[in-house]
């Protein structure tokens, strides 16, 4: 069990290094989205199973995915193509795709084993424990969560609209109506 | 918490969020900057989720589902910010965006 951890802590440090050291902000994420995923499998080993379902839907699935959206976004260009070219290349994959090759080995092992402490750690939280204590004690707290993710949709939705430039002032009256 | 040691998960942690604070110093750009930001996120998540394992409470799964909601809103808002930036000033080098002088 130890070993299964520090071979996971130790992707986990390598990709977070890489991200912070990648020039492409592509390859950045692609390292960002490995660590995410170690550090699933590490919820998952300290019987946080919940939460490590969470990080993998909404870190590395959800929050990745806006990101990469953005770098598109900001990359339209002419030179957008030979880029593209440019970054699928097998070195640019490789380092990822071995690093979760490692840990795609991993959860086959934590999978096939038949030794209890691997799926189900002593002192586990169930899902049903932390969904009681979320909507009883915690009520307050998911309320104003709710409030902050409304609040930043409409922060969002404000920021990022694109104001029409008008150059003739008497115009200016009816395009912003 | 079958054979992790606590200190060991708590360093990881620590390590995390120190790579996350020299990630936001050392990068110039603004991306690189909001990625450092999720790094260190995670890193106070993995903190809470061990604190909660080694006393079998469900809170700190609870807080890193806050800390979830946080990190969505934040990265929503922050990704629209750095789309108008980029429109208004063709950059996302922060030494080049100092309307501010600061």
């Amino acid at each position: 069990m130890e070993i299964a951890f520090y071979i996971t802590a130790f992707i986990t440090i390598v990709s977070t290094l890489l991200v912070i050291t990648r020039h492409n902000p592509v390859h950045a994420l692609l390292y960002l989205v490995v660590s995410l995923l170690s550090l699933a499998l590490i919820f998952f080993m300290l019987g946080a199973a919940f939460a490590a379902l969470l990080e993998v839907i909404i870190y590395a699935g959800a929050i990745m995915v806006l990101f990469i959206f953005v770098i598109m976004l900001l990359n339209l260009g002419k030179e957008t193509a030979e880029q593209e070219k440019k970054w699928l290349r097998p070195k640019v994959w490789v380092g990822p795709a071995i690093l979760s090759l490692v840990l795609f080995a991993e959860l086959c092992f934590l999978i096939n084993t038949d030794d209890p402490a691997f799926y189900k750690p002593e002192n586990a939280v169930e899902p049903k424990v932390v969904a009681i204590s979320l909507f009883q004690p915690y009520v307050i707290a998911v309320e104003l969560a709710a409030m902050l993710l409304m609040a930043g949709v409409v922060g969002a939705a404000h920021i990022g609209q694109h104001k029409k430039m008008v150059h003739h002032r008497f115009l200016k009256e009816e395009e912003l109506s | 918490m079958n054979g992790i040691s606590i200190n060991m998960v708590m360093l990881l942690a620590a390590i995390l969020f120190v790579l996350g604070i020299v990630g936001v110093i050392i990068r110039k750009n603004i991306i690189f900057m909001l990625l450092s930001v999720e790094i260190m996120l995670n890193a106070a998540g993995l903190a809470f989720i061990v604190a909660g394992a080694k006393w079998a409470q469900p809170d700190g799964q609870i807080m890193f589902i806050f800390i979830l909601a946080m990190a969505a809103a934040e990265v929503s808002v922050g990704l629209a910010l750095i789309l108008q930036v980029y429109h208004q000033h063709k950059s996302l080098d922060i030494d080049k965006l100092r309307e501010m002088r600061g």
